[in-house]
């Protein structure tokens, strides 16, 4: 397989550096990487899934508003991002592995190279502290 | 396919008895094949560059892998800009905010030289390259961005029967993690997968490196793990740091090859080196 476009590979040592939880996806939301601190929200370690498909990673979240209610996968900031080239930013609560209630921030955006191609998309997860 | 080294030194141009061997001019390499010239970059090693009276060349091909000044400083001495009744073509990195001719300009204008590029005699065409695919003559060409600051590329050079890998200014283990281990997580390694020569950036010594990440260069250590990792078969280390003597080249490359056993041949680049690869 060919080697990742460099903005994506840069984006991974950024990751690699950074104690917030990343995520990097393929143009189609293929999860290509996650940092380590992303392993804790997912529960498993990027050593030992490798990639993840879409259809695999996107169900372990349950992502709900303040009242309990279930959110539809395209209002989440990354499915956005990756259907609209544009960055989102949106905080809700998820149900953690736990099976805790959990608040949380998440920014994402899109990685756009050099020639003006659409390469990826990144999410940075926070620890939401007002809704 | 021919490989001349015409320049190896990174940085700026060094003179002076300590560096004469492996040569202070900078990158400047030429490859042919037939009766075709590439000639990838334009340091100072390209002042040496002429046709000898060769009336058959009627185009030559000028690939530069990014601006900086010690991939362009030659340009402006480079004798076939300078003759009528040659087609010479520019290959450089696109970039989202200046056309490469105005990048070029900066330098080919006053007060930095006084011959502007529009006014060059030579029958010039400048071509803005990214992720590309071209062919000239016999060589079938790409170009891949890598790691370094500003926008610069590598290039993979097929000939008709040999494949040589370009990569003089990269930093493929930027980063806190280093080198990856899965290739599609390293800078560069398409252009030099299985390449039967690579030429590349080694400029520091890994505690030289520790100080200057982000600068763009590779260390030795890691330039001889890429080219294990792309399975080339005979590497050159180039780009040699300014500081560095050929007495201290010599002790660098011999340590390297004490603490590595690497199955490929590795070696220093060296000026007025000539490979000829079948």
């Amino acid at each position: 397989m060919p080697a990742y476009e460099i903005e994506i590979i840069l984006n991974r040592q950024l990751a690699d550096c950074l104690s917030i939880p990343v995520f990097i996806t393929d143009t189609t939301g293929n999860l290509i990487f996650y940092n380590e601190p992303a392993e804790k929200i997912l529960g498993t370690s990027f050593e030992d899934t490798g990639e993840m498909h879409v259809e695999t990673w996107s169900t372990i979240f349950k992502q709900q508003d303040e009242h309990g209610n279930l959110w539809q996968p395209e209002n989440l900031p990354l499915v956005r991002t990756l259907r609209d080239c544009y960055p989102y930013h949106k905080t809700y609560w998820i149900e953690s592995l736990k099976g805790k209630m959990e608040k949380i921030s998440v920014t994402s955006y899109p990685i756009i190279g050099r020639a003006g191609k659409f390469l990826g998309a990144v999410a940075i997860f926070w620890e939401a502290k007002d809704l | 396919m021919k490989i001349s080294l015409r320049g190896v030194r990174g940085s700026i141009p060094t003179t002076g008895p300590e560096t004469a061997h492996y040569g202070g001019n900078t990158s400047c390499t030429v490859v042919s094949e037939k009766d075709w010239i590439l000639v990838l970059d334009g340091g100072s090693g390209m002042q040496k560059f002429n046709l000898l009276n060769n009336t058959s060349i009627k185009r030559i091909d000028i690939l530069l892998t990014h601006l900086h000044l010690d991939h362009i400083q030659g340009l402006g001495f480079f004798n076939p800009f300078f003759d009528p009744s040659l087609d010479v073509h520019i290959w450089g990195p696109a970039s989202n905010t200046h056309s490469l001719h105005s990048r070029l300009s900066r330098y080919l204008s006053p007060p930095l030289f006084p011959v502007l590029l529009r006014d060059l005699p030579c029958k010039l065409i400048l071509h803005e390259i990214e992720n590309s695919s071209f062919d000239i003559g016999p060589f079938t060409i790409q170009s891949r961005y890598v790691i370094h600051p500003g926008p610069t590329v590598g290039f993979r050079i097929a000939g008709q029967h040999s494949v040589f890998a370009y990569i003089p200014d990269h930093e493929p283990a930027l980063g806190s993690m280093g080198l990856f281990t899965d290739k599609r997580w390293i800078s560069g390694i398409d252009l030099a997968l299985n390449a039967d020569l690579l030429l590349h950036d080694a400029q520091f010594t890994t505690l030289e490196y520790k100080n200057k990440i982000g600068w763009g260069h590779c260390n030795m250590e890691d330039a001889t793990r890429f080219a294990s990792l792309a399975e080339v078969k005979h590497l050159l280390l180039t780009h040699h740091d300014p500081s560095h003597s050929d007495e201290q080249l010599n002790e660098l490359i011999s340590d390297l090859k004490k603490r590595n056993n690497y199955s490929f041949d590795y070696e220093l680049a060296a000026e007025g080196m000539e490979i000829e690869l079948t």
